[in-house]
């Protein structure tokens, strides 16, 4: 890879790490929130789908300081969690992961619901007959047919989360080899005399790597929707 | 055996329905469209849960609202075949079948009900490649290889053409009497259940207007409202005789009387279910000698009942009850009354292959007292 210079690859190779441990984290999350919005009422759900959807309209820095106050060391849920485990979230690639994972939230969870909403529930129902419980009817018949949208979602928060800037320069600061991923060293050697090379080289690659992410998902969601539509 | 006393509301409509079945054999649930047939079944698959009652199958509690037994649909162990198939897209027909089954390999087995529904060629393929009757043979399967204790069929052959709907029929009469499965079988087509069923409960605006043998409530006038715009006429059970192969006749045994029809292969011996249409039945006072028409009936009539528009049914006992459209001037003419000596002719020929359907339940036979 002598193509890339040593500080192209660690923000990239950092940026992919976030992404995916972002999209990793919140997968689970993303698919139980889906299903409460696609499947439950409950009282407040408007208020909780509101709550989701703010990352996308609140300006991103917001979110950074929200989660500064939250979870830095001093804040409520990251002192309980420095205090009780030693884990330190703030100005670390954790907190960078955290952060992308909240302002990729709602992409992920809006193309999760609306699969789940086209899953034939009355497919669930003939499952049910067969004898299989909500567990098994939930992995062999809901998920398989709403893996599109799960594919959709998880690819799009991808995305996010490799873009993500301003809540994470917000939360977790600009730290070489910790914090600082592409979009950051981007800004970050804009800001350097003679860095308009090295910017210029890194807004090729993280264009290119979103490219690659899009084709890969087209390519998955064909064979996708060609197992789909029973002709595996 | 099934006994269901629930009660269910649903928006305006309410489904007030109490009746018990004999066991075994077809239970045909029969009514227009939106007499509640599909919501009572999906009451006792569980899919759907009544306001308050009771169901049972074969003597086990599957819902009880005074005992708070509410049994999950999973654990019903009841079988369902839908109107529209929903056969797993995902899936291919192999795995669609397999769904249901048991791990340990007790219960159906796989290759015995995939010869029984000639399926053995589509397992591979997915469901999207299916036709009509294809879709519906492998949702029988699917349902079959669960090993349920009743299989319930929701208007099987609705959206089957013709052509489609005879080619599923002989598997269902297969079901009925190779495998011991009983079968609620749910239909607004009285053709498909004078063919396939051994009991009739008639459904009206969400209550239960008869429960019964199938000739018994056939030959019933007051329940012709409800029996709808099927062609009135007489069912029977019959026996295969013999044949005239030389003639083309088929002799079919009923009651002591003998009914000759064109000649159908079918095995002597082989009990079927006929159906005689009342408009092609003529009454005579007399034996008519110089006349075509081979199946001759003497006896009594029973009950004459005017229609609204100007024709008459005639049930005539002569034997079997056999039912005769006429128009008011012929019961005019004739003198014909309750009490009175008649003949009814049938015409040999307007007993079609069509309204032949196989019999073979003689498990069945004597059990529909129990009502």
């Amino acid at each position: 890879m002598d193509w890339l210079t040593p500080l192209e690859i660690e923000a990239l190779g950092l940026s992919l790490r976030v992404a995916l441990a972002s999209v990793a984290g919140s997968l689970p999350f993303g698919l139980a929130v889906a299903w409460l919005l696609a499947r439950r009422s409950f009282p407040g759900k408007s208020l909780v789908d509101g709550i989701i959807h703010l990352p996308l309209v609140v300006p991103p820095v917001v979110v950074g300081y929200l989660l500064l106050v939250a979870l830095g060391r001093r804040g409520p849920v990251g002192g309980w969690l420095y205090d009780s485990f030693g884990i330190s979230i703030a100005f670390t690639w954790k907190g960078a992961a955290v952060a992308a994972a909240v302002m990729a939230f709602p992409l992920m969870v809006r193309a999760m619901r609306l699969s789940l909403e086209s899953v034939d529930r009355r497919l669930e129902a003939a499952a049910r007959t067969l004898g299989a419980g909500r567990v098994k009817v939930f992995l062999t018949i809901t998920l398989p047919l709403m893996a599109p949208g799960v594919l959709a979602g998880t690819v799009l928060a991808f995305a996010r989360a490799l873009g993500e800037f301003g809540a994470t320069i917000t939360f977790v600061s600009n730290i070489p080899g910790e914090t600082r991923t592409l979009p950051i060293a981007l800004y970050t050697l804009t800001q350097t005399p003679d860095g308009e090379a090295a910017a210029a080289r890194l807004a090729v690659i993280s264009v290119l790597l979103a490219l690659a992410a899009i084709v890969a998902s087209e390519w998955i969601a064909r064979r996708m929707a060609r197992r789909l539509e029973g002709r595996s | 055996m099934i006994e269901v006393d629930v009660r269910r509301k649903l928006g305006d409509f309410t489904l007030q329905a109490s009746f018990k079945t004999p066991p075994g054999g077809i239970t045909a649930l029969f009514g227009r469209s939106g007499a509640g047939k599909t919501s009572l079944i999906n009451l006792l698959a569980g899919l759907d849960r009544p306001d308050e009652g009771r169901i049972a199958v074969d003597g086990i509690v599957l819902f009880d609202s005074e005992a708070g037994i509410d049994m999950p649909s999973d654990k019903r162990r009841l079988g369902y075949v839908f109107q529209e198939g929903r056969l797993f897209p995902h899936m291919s027909v192999r795995r669609n079948l397999a769904y249901g089954m048991k791990g340990d390999g007790s219960g159906a087995d796989f290759d015995e009900i995939v010869e029984l529904l000639d399926i053995g060629n589509l397992l591979d393929r997915g469901p999207r490649d299916l036709s009509g009757g294809e879709k519906q043979r492998v949702a029988i399967g699917r349902a079959l290889l669960a090993s349920p204790s009743l299989l319930l069929m929701d208007e099987p052959l609705a959206t089957l053409d013709m052509g489609r709907k005879a080619e599923i029929l002989p598997f269902i009469e297969r079901l009925r009497d190779e495998l011991a499965t009983p079968i609620v079988y749910v239909s607004h087509a009285m053709e498909e259940i004078v063919r396939l069923a051994d009991t009739l409960v008639i459904m009206s605006d969400g209550k239960i207007a008869a429960v019964g043998p199938v000739e018994e409530l056939m030959s019933r006038l007051d329940l012709r409202p409800l029996t709808g715009r099927y062609e009135a006429g007489a069912v029977l059970t019959v026996t295969v005789q013999g044949h005239d192969v030389k003639r083309a006749i088929t002799r079919l045994a009923f009651d002591g009387m003998t009914l000759l029809v064109p000649y159908a292969d079918i095995p002597v011996g082989e009990e079927l279910r006929i159906r005689i249409r009342a408009r092609d039945v003529s009454l005579a006072l007399s034996a008519p000698a110089d006349i075509s028409i081979l199946n001759i009936f003497p006896g009594q009539i029973l009950e004459i009942s005017d229609r609204k528009d100007g024709q008459v049914d005639v049930i005539v006992d002569a034997g079997a009850k056999i039912w005769a459209r006429v128009t008011r001037m012929a019961v005019q003419r004739l003198g014909l009354e309750p009490g009175k000596q008649v003949h009814a002719l049938v015409k040999a020929v307007a007993i079609d292959r069509q309204s032949l359907g196989r019999r073979n339940a003689s498990h069945l036979r004597g059990d529909n007292n129990i009502i």
